[in-house]
């Protein structure tokens, strides 16, 4: 109960500010019909399958979740600044209740995000299948990676720093390294094994092999997101309770 | 009979010792004031006893449960109104009401009953459906004191209640304190004398941590042969007359 209400609040204190709306469903909307009209763009003899419909929706699906770690790690920073989260503290409300009240709206809106991106896909003509479903579903240990990176932000640095951290510099670290605005076999070397080393590319390829009902290739990608979602969240929750039984409350 | 006792109570931060061996006890239904300088220990008390902050020695029983072994209990129980405006700014006035009566554990039908009935109480009623960050600095903190109460604690901890409300809504404020008195054991820091001296029973002056005298007003003035609390606290504090 006491979860649920907190969940609740926060959802209301993200959706109620219009540019986290944008960001959270509108911005991969966008950024899949630029890549449609990128992709029609390049002429059939080019043979270049790098931004069709089938490699873009689930890249720019894995991307948009990204977003949740702004918007976990701001809204926490924004707590922790009044005195809210400090009558809060002194409520019976615990270390979980809190977590996991920051994490379920997020969690909702990444089902929503993944639901309108994958049907927006099969306006511009990916097939719409169980896998879409699938991939959907997929999509939710990607968020708790990055909701954990966004509530770890959140409980050690301020609202400035959270907002470059997890804003400009995450979504591009997560976008250059995912693999999906340039094709990493392009690029090669070190920028290669930076990106197999992190979670970004793994999210993507998780997704593109459920989309492609390739189940057999998911378990190596799947099993690094869950190992980053597992460590971050963990870091998360500890940052969060010292900063509970902390003396600076 | 007592509803918190508390024993040597310390809070030590590296070599600054803010509150020192605090021995107090509190009656049930009690308005008791801590007075004292800024830095002088009031709020830390306050956020032990509230469970915010964990005594490096110590202990307080509240209601029979200790802020040391049993917080949770402690918390169930008590509630607190902080220094600073705590209200969610995105959030209605009805909304901020009725999440802290759920959270106390409220069914959703009695939680709208307490915030509609609290909203009536603190003069909101005409302000329920605006965001709480568009409401002016004092509406936000009646918000914040009626969202501490909203609980029914038995406790209440009230940090600097009317610290930025106009005459007038001090004023009403004072009235919603005033009754009260005698259902809840309360907790007050102020900087207003004249605030203290209108609610409290009892007045507890603080000074570098330590608690320099308790009593009632008049016991206060006869004590330091001053001839009225001001004139005391200044004395009590180390200052000059």
């Amino acid at each position: 109960m006491k979860v649920l209400l907190f969940a609740k609040r926060n959802i209301k204190e993200i959706l109620r500010d219009p540019i986290n709306l944008f960001f959270g469903i509108g911005f991969p909307l966008v950024l899949l019909i630029l890549f449609s009209i990128i992709n029609k763009a390049i002429p059939d003899e080019a043979g270049n399958t790098m931004f069709s419909i089938e490699k873009t929706t689930p890249g720019i699906a894995s991307f948009g979740t990204a977003f949740f770690a702004l918007f976990s790690g701001m809204l926490l920073a924004k707590d922790k600044t009044t005195s809210f989260l400090m009558r809060l503290f002194s409520s019976p409300m615990t270390v979980l209740d809190f977590l996991i009240g920051y994490t379920l709206p997020l969690l909702l809106m990444a089902l929503i995000q993944g639901i309108t991106t994958f049907l927006a896909g099969s306006l511009l003509g990916l097939p719409l299948s169980v896998n879409s479903l699938l991939s959907v579903l997929f999509m939710l240990p990607i968020t708790i990676f990055f909701v954990g990176l966004g509530l770890l932000c959140g409980s050690l640095l301020n609202e400035k720093a959270v907002s470059g951290i997890c804003g400009a510099l995450l979504t591009n670290i997560a976008g250059w390294f995912s693999g999906v605005w340039i094709p990493l076999d392009l690029i090669g070397g070190i920028f290669k094994k930076a990106a197999e080393a992190l979670p970004f590319f793994h999210s993507v390829e998780t997704l593109k092999e459920v989309i492609s009902g390739e189940m057999t290739g998911i378990l190596p990608h799947i099993a690094i997101v869950l190992g980053y979602a597992v460590i971050f969240y963990g870091l998360a929750a500890l940052a969060f309770r010292r900063k509970m039984h902390s003396d600076k409350v | 009979m007592s509803a918190i006792t508390i024993t040597d109570l310390t809070k030590k931060y590296g070599l600054l010792t803010a509150v020192d061996h605090l021995n107090l006890t509190i009656q049930e239904g009690e308005l008791f004031a801590l007075l004292g300088l800024n830095g002088a220990g009031k709020t830390t008390t306050i956020k032990m006893l509230s469970c915010l902050i964990r005594p490096s020695d110590g202990d307080a029983v509240l209601l029979g449960d200790s802020i040391k072994d049993n917080p949770s209990a402690v918390k169930r129980k008590s509630n607190i109104s902080p220094q600073e405006t705590a209200v969610a700014p995105n959030l209605t006035v009805f909304e901020n009401l009725e999440l802290m009566a759920g959270i106390y554990g409220q069914k959703a039908d009695a939680s709208r009953k307490s915030a509609r009935e609290m909203a009536q109480r603190f003069g909101l009623d005409d302000v329920l459906r605006k965001k709480a960050k568009t409401l002016s600095g004092g509406m936000q903190r009646r918000l914040s004191v009626a969202m501490a109460l909203i609980s029914n604690p038995q406790i209440l901890f009230l940090d600097e209640p009317t610290l930025g409300l106009d005459v007038l809504a001090r004023r009403e404020l004072w009235l919603s304190i005033r009754q009260l008195k005698k259902h809840v054991t309360i907790i007050l820091t102020s900087h207003y004398l004249e605030e203290v001296e209108a609610l409290s029973d009892r007045i507890g002056i603080m000074t570098k941590g330590c608690l320099a005298a308790v009593g009632t007003t008049a016991e206060l003035i006869r004590q330091t042969g001053t001839v009225n609390l001001e004139d005391a606290f200044i004395k009590l504090s180390g200052g000059v007359l």
